[in-house]
């Protein structure tokens, strides 16, 4: 069966991007598949968030090209949504009102599944105000999903949040996931995050791929498990290991 | 310490003190400490404002002064709106007009009052022209420093979520700038009615600035006290409603 090969959703070749003169990313290269579920870490200002941007069409790449559907990608990309560490949900908006955000037509019975996707029905009529980091995060990530994006870019969703709430939200985006198979870019600093919830590690160093590994651990992973701790370790050694170098760098 | 003030308690808590204030005026007056000729009694203003009424003379004053209050402030607050939203959004508009504003910004629209007479005479325009002009700079002011300082990741949002450049105004920017366009508001409703009463007493034929200045002629100082009473009045007047805007549209702030 033709589906047993998986084809390539989006592609980076050779992707150069430079703020006045200083290069962020210096030829990256990936490729991804649809439905894959890939993690970047690296040390912050190694370029990670710089590459998700990218992929996002919010900022436009100096050199090489990437490639969304077999199309190059010029402007902002509409098959994708993003969310934010700092969720960004409009204050003066109602809960209902945010997930509903740039939808047209009857939208109300969608935006309310998509909230109670992420367990919040029952708080659509509250100010962005009255909730919680965790919570906020969750209506974000409802507005992202009732667009049913192709691609979810995910940029350091989950830094701000409690170790607690953040186990919590990460089973929730991998049980979303794997719902509605779209393809998913994930940005974080925490490597344990990534191994939980990612196909496959990126670590970015200094503007370059340094590390690709494939994470071959069945769902729902066991944090507990020892092949859990080694990929940890491994790629934890990883961005230890290119700190002498990093160190040279601003 | 503990307190517990209670709804009733905090719509009165407010006015104890002008009322108290009133009484003892009375009873100060009435016992001759406070002489007429220096400050009349409060049942005195009243009476001249009942006296006042009667003729109706006491309505067209304030419905002249009213009328000029509402059109300068809608004149002014219009321009500066406008501009303040035009520099804000475009960087080619600031450019060209943010340092000039800032210049007229800095003369004291009341030191134009001998120019404005010469221009206007002292018929409606020229009360109206003052009234704008004061009222334009602090609305201008703060829709501007409200746009610009909207959440940029709010609008990079907007941008990333496919909202049309429209959308983007009236969902992220506007709003975004709303709470400070509503201080400019209450701002320049305080600047509208000083302009307002310079202006009137200065140099006009009608107006509540007008019959305090005529009542001087006559000396009669309950007519004086009831003029200054009045603007106090639709000062808080205007500042109530201002809130009420507040209370309506910002509440997701509360």
């Amino acid at each position: 069966m033709i589906s047993h090969i998986p084809k390539v959703h989006i592609m980076l070749d050779d992707v150069q991007k430079s703020y006045n003169g200083r290069p962020v990313l210096s030829g990256v290269d990936l490729n991804i598949r649809f439905g894959e579920f890939v993690a970047i870490v690296g040390k912050s200002g190694c370029g990670k968030s710089t590459l998700l941007r990218l992929v996002a069409g919010l900022e436009q790449y100096d050199g090489g090209s990437i490639t969304v559907n077999a199309k190059r990608l010029s402007c902002l990309n509409t098959d994708a949504r993003i969310m934010f560490q700092d969720g960004r949900l409009l204050p003066w908006k109602r809960v209902l009102n945010n997930v509903g955000l740039g939808l047209k037509g009857k939208w109300r019975a969608e935006a309310l599944q998509a909230l109670a996707n992420v367990g919040l029905r029952d708080r659509f009529d509250d100010w962005p105000g009255k909730l919680s980091g965790g919570q906020k995060q969750r209506v974000a990530l409802a507005r992202a999903l009732v667009h049913k994006p192709d691609i979810l870019l995910l940029d350091e969703p989950l830094g701000a949040l409690d170790a607690l709430t953040r186990i919590e939200m990460q089973a929730l985006i991998e049980r979303i996931w794997e719902e509605k198979k779209f393809t998913s870019l994930l940005v974080t600093h925490d490597v344990e995050e990534a191994v939980a919830i990612a196909d496959r590690v990126i670590l970015i160093d200094d503007g370059k791929i340094v590390l690709n590994k494939p994470i071959h651990l069945p769902r729902p992973r066991q944090r507990t498990q020892p092949a859990f701790a080694n990929y940890v370790d491994q790629i934890l050694d990883r961005i230890m290991g290119g700190q002498s170098h990093a160190a040279v760098t601003p | 310490m503990k307190m517990s003030i209670n709804g009733g308690g905090k719509h009165f808590i407010p006015w104890a003190f002008p009322v108290l204030l009133l009484i003892s005026w009375q009873i100060f007056s009435s016992l001759g400490v406070i002489p007429a000729r220096v400050l009349p009694a409060p049942l005195d203003v009243l009476l001249a404002a009942v006296e006042l009424s009667k003729s109706g003379e006491l309505f067209d004053h304030i419905s002249v002064s009213l009328g000029r209050a509402v059109t300068g402030c809608l004149i002014g607050g219009t321009i500066g709106f406008f501009l303040g939203l035009f520099n804000g959004i475009s960087r080619i508009s600031e450019l060209l007009f943010d340092t000039s504003i800032q210049m007229l910004r800095n003369i004291p629209h009341l030191a134009l009052i001998p120019l404005v007479i010469l221009w206007f005479g002292i018929d409606e325009t020229s009360k109206i022209f003052i009234v704008a002009l004061g009222v334009l700079f602090p609305v201008y002011i703060n829709t501007y420093h409200g746009i610009k300082s909207v959440d940029k990741g709010l609008i990079e949002m907007g941008r990333a979520y496919g909202l049309s450049a429209t959308s983007l105004f009236w969902m992220i920017i506007f709003p975004g700038a709303f709470s400070s366009i509503l201080v400019g508001i209450r701002f320049s409703l305080g600047v509208m009615w000083m302009t307002l009463i310079v202006a009137e007493t200065i140099s006009a034929h009608s107006g509540i600035g007008y019959m305090a200045m005529n009542a001087r002629e006559f000396m009669q100082m309950d007519v004086i006290v009831l003029s200054i009473v009045l603007y106090a009045l639709f000062g808080k007047l205007s500042d109530v409603i201002a809130r009420m805007i507040e209370g309506k549209w910002l509440q997701w702030n509360a």
